[in-house]
């Protein structure tokens, strides 16, 4: 089987042009409503079972503080503790040197082939691209994954990538493409789930029993004990994570816990979060290599990839607390409306909105949307297991995007320009400051807006036109609330000439 | 606040462990010259990574240490107040909420004889157990190396015993019908059973690739509460394998539907002392 490349996020349009092509796609957005509203009412119900949660949140919040603010010295404890065990441990500072690194592992093995668990961090460098490249075939073994990779598709959701498609949708995917992977689709396959989901185990099946590599991300690792932990539901990554002779595992360097201990947090937060179980199906821990029991070769990829920048900026540091759980994106308005794959990374959603324009930068034109891509409602930060402020953040990356200045880029600190098409923007910002520093400017313009207001336009005219074409100008009161109140003295005295 | 030293802050730390040896002491940087600098690719970047680092926590005060960071545990060890009696029932309900089928037997010291047609209370463990395998049709059954050797006393010899080892490949098991295994710990508040590959558990492969797990809880000793109490008692140096329910998946529109790759049939018993007034 030769390897076919899959679709990119790369040179994706800006949020706005892509939302505005998503929205009008009654499908998706019918797909998207009816899942992200089941998962709502049951997250609710699974956290309100634990009448500590703000404690528990609390506590993963300072946890991850506590790691982010000494993560030099994580990492180092963590390394040991892993080659301890007998693990191998490489770092990459970017996404093309873990995928050289993977790549050339994958080649020593002499192997062409590989099955993968689901991971964030493989799909925000492209893996699966990269060893296509090299001529190695990955195979994605998450059920969501699987539908995205037969179906050419992208990952729109961080839990279940597949979210934007339907069960009927599945069954098409499966029934079509199964065969030019491995074991064709059982004949008369029907879009029963459970069916779907027995497909896609006599699929994989073979895949697993061959394999003899495995590839995976990881939820957690200890810094402490050099335990790396996998969260899933399927088997899958059991399957991935056991019966290969090798495995390597590619992680964010912010994906540290300090001590075993400390992840009594974290399982009690994630499952309820993401699933909105009390449990996941399987959990999967190991330390290092265990004789004669799982792959007797592991290597661990730790990845900054833009981590570090993020961890620079002492507002936005905080996105790095997340632990992949999703609620934000179920909760989210925009993302129900305008799908994951709008927000042009594997990110997507309220967390995405704050982590892409840092991992990335803010300077082309889709990560520059980013932080506009959120109406501020504050939903994602109620229901974020680990206290991410994502409004702040957002407000915070809207200040550098339209004003730049300084930020760290690629571990160097920079200035950053200030992005263009915000120049009216500033411009308006600039003129009312003056204005309102002016209490004359500031009351011969109201009058003279007060005394034009018949002749004002429903429309804004030129490059205002786009925002005023989905919302009403306001009108101008026929008076100034201070020269209301300069007449009225707040309505002690009677009204005058003004009453109606 | 004095800014952080771009250097190790953590002299206590146990050096350059080194990763396979591949980076040299002394290689730290303040400049970042890059991942693709000349010289060995990859060898530098650990260094590289550090210097980053320790650039972007410069607000970080120099002196403080991890432990200084506040980290307040007010959360409750255990949610709620239950008898071992009762925290077995919850374990048990928790089980069958996410699927799992629960069985109870008396422990075998307590019932000499073999479960006897409408006798009332628990049948046996051997009883039970040599039950579930007829009742699934099991042909053959995969058997840890310190499994004792009474739970399976009453199997018929037909059933085959496949011994746990290190030979058994994939393609071996996958031909296996069941699996039965003891475990390390299970928690009530969440419905979980701990494995961690103990003699009486085996390898995790036997009990991932058969479809049929058979897992044998010792009531109420191996019990906990919670997610706390459970990490207490495991070592972390083991392999762990953490099992609430039979293999499912929510990746189609979000919906729970048991049953992918994992044993899609999970079968938990309990046991121990059948005390009186439980159901």
């Amino acid at each position: 089987m030769n390897a076919p490349h899959q679709a990119t996020y790369l040179g994706m349009p800006a949020f706005p042009t892509a939302a505005d092509a998503s929205t009008r796609n009654t499908q998706l957005r019918a797909n998207l409503r009816h899942a992200t509203h089941t998962i709502r009412a049951k997250r609710a119900s699974a956290v309100a079972e634990l009448d500590d949660w703000s404690r528990l949140r609390a506590a993963g919040a300072a946890i991850k503080d506590r790691t982010l603010r000494h993560l030099d010295h994580y990492l180092e404890r963590l390394e040991s503790a892993v080659t301890a065990a007998g693990g191998h441990v490489h770092w990459a500072a970017d996404a093309d040197e873990a995928n050289r690194i993977v790549t050339e592992l994958v080649r020593a093995t002499g192997e062409r082939e590989v099955v993968k668990v689901k991971s964030m961090a493989t799909q925000e460098i492209g893996l699966n691209n990269a060893l296509a490249t090299a001529g190695i075939t990955a195979y994605e073994t998450d059920l969501a994954e699987l539908i995205v990779q037969l179906g050419d598709d992208l990952p729109s959701h961080i839990l279940v990538p597949a979210i934007h498609r339907n069960r009927g949708e599945i069954r098409d995917i499966f029934a079509a493409k199964m065969a030019q992977w491995g074991r064709p689709a059982p004949e008369g396959l029907t879009d029963a789930p459970a069916d779907l989901a027995e497909a896609a185990r006599l699929h994989l099946r073979e895949k697993f029993l061959n394999a003899k590599v495995g590839i995976s991300g990881a939820n957690f690792m200890v810094a402490e004990t050099g335990t790396l932990v996998v969260v899933e539901s399927e088997g899958n990554g059991r399957m991935c994570l056991t019966l290969p002779e090798t495995l390597i595992s590619v992680v964010g360097i912010e994906k540290i816990v300090p001590t075993f201990q400390d992840l009594e947090v974290f399982l009690q937060l994630l499952p309820r979060s993401s699933t909105a179980e009390r449990m996941n199906p399987y959990t999967s821990t190991w330390t290092g290599t265990t004789d004669a029991d799982g792959p007797s070769t592991f290597h661990l990829v730790l990845l900054d990839n833009g981590r570090t920048d993020t961890l620079a900026d002492t507002v936005g540091r905080q996105a790095l607390r997340c632990i992949r759980c999703s609620a934000c994106l179920n909760v989210c308005p925009v993302y129900e409306r305008a799908g994951g794959h709008a927000y042009g990374s594997a990110y997507p959603g309220p967390i995405g909105a704050i982590l892409t324009p840092q991992l990335r930068g803010t300077q082309s034109e889709v990560d520059a949307s980013l932080p506009y891509a959120s109406s501020l409602c504050g939903a994602c930060y109620e229901v974020c297991p680990v206290a991410i402020d994502i409004p702040e953040v957002l407000v915070h990356l809207r200040e550098r995007v339209v004003e730049g200045g300084p930020a760290s880029v690629r571990g160097t600190r920079a200035v950053i320009k200030p992005a263009k098409g915000h120049a009216a923007e500033r411009a308006a910002m600039r003129a009312a400051r003056w204005a309102l520093d002016h209490p004359l400017v500031l009351r011969t313009g109201q009058r003279l807006a007060s005394r034009t207001r018949r002749f004002h336009p429903r429309r804004l005219p030129g490059p205002g036109r786009a925002w005023s074409d989905t919302r009403e100008l306001p009108s101008v009161p026929e008076e100034s609330f201070r020269d209301w109140w300069q007449r009225t003295r707040g309505g002690s005295r009677t009204e005058g000439r003004k009453t109606t | 606040m004095t800014p952080r030293d771009p250097g190790s802050r953590n002299p206590d730390d146990p050096g350059n462990p080194g990763a396979q040896g591949a980076h040299a002491p002394g290689t730290r940087s303040t400049q970042d010259p890059g991942p693709h600098a000349p010289g060995a690719p990859g060898l530098g970047s650990r260094a590289l990574v550090m210097a980053r680092i320790r650039r972007a926590l410069a607000d970080v005060p120099r002196a403080e240490t991890p432990g200084e960071v506040p980290v307040e545990r007010t959360y409750h060890r255990v949610h709620g107040d239950r008898g071992s009696a009762e925290t077995v029932d919850l374990l048990a309900e928790h089980l069958a909420d996410y699927r799992a089928i629960v069985h109870r037997a008396d422990t075998p010291d307590h019932t000499g004889a073999p479960e006897a047609p409408g006798a009332p209370g628990a049948p046996s463990l051997p009883a039970l157990i040599a039950r579930l395998l007829a009742d699934r049709g099991a042909t053959s059954v995969a058997v840890p190396p310190g499994l004792p050797a009474s739970w399976l006393s009453d199997v018929p010899d037909a059933v085959r015993r496949v011994p746990d080892a290190a030979e058994l490949t994939p393609h071996d098991l996958d031909a296996v019908s069941s699996v039965v295994t003891a475990c390390a710990v299970a928690i009530a508040e969440t419905g979980t059973v701990v494995l961690d590959a103990a003699p009486d558990q085996g390898r995790r492969h036997i009990t991932l690739v058969p479809d049929h797990h058979i897992c044998v809880i010792r009531v109420p000793d191996q019990v906990v509460g919670s997610v706390p109490e459970a990490l207490e008692r495991l070592d972390p140096a083991r392999p762990l394998t953490w099992i609430s329910g039979p293999s499912a998946t929510s990746d189609i529109e979000l919906d729970r539907v048991e049953g992918v790759h994992g044993p899609r049939t999970l079968e938990v018993i309990l046991v121990g002392p059948q005390t009186a007034g439980r159901s």
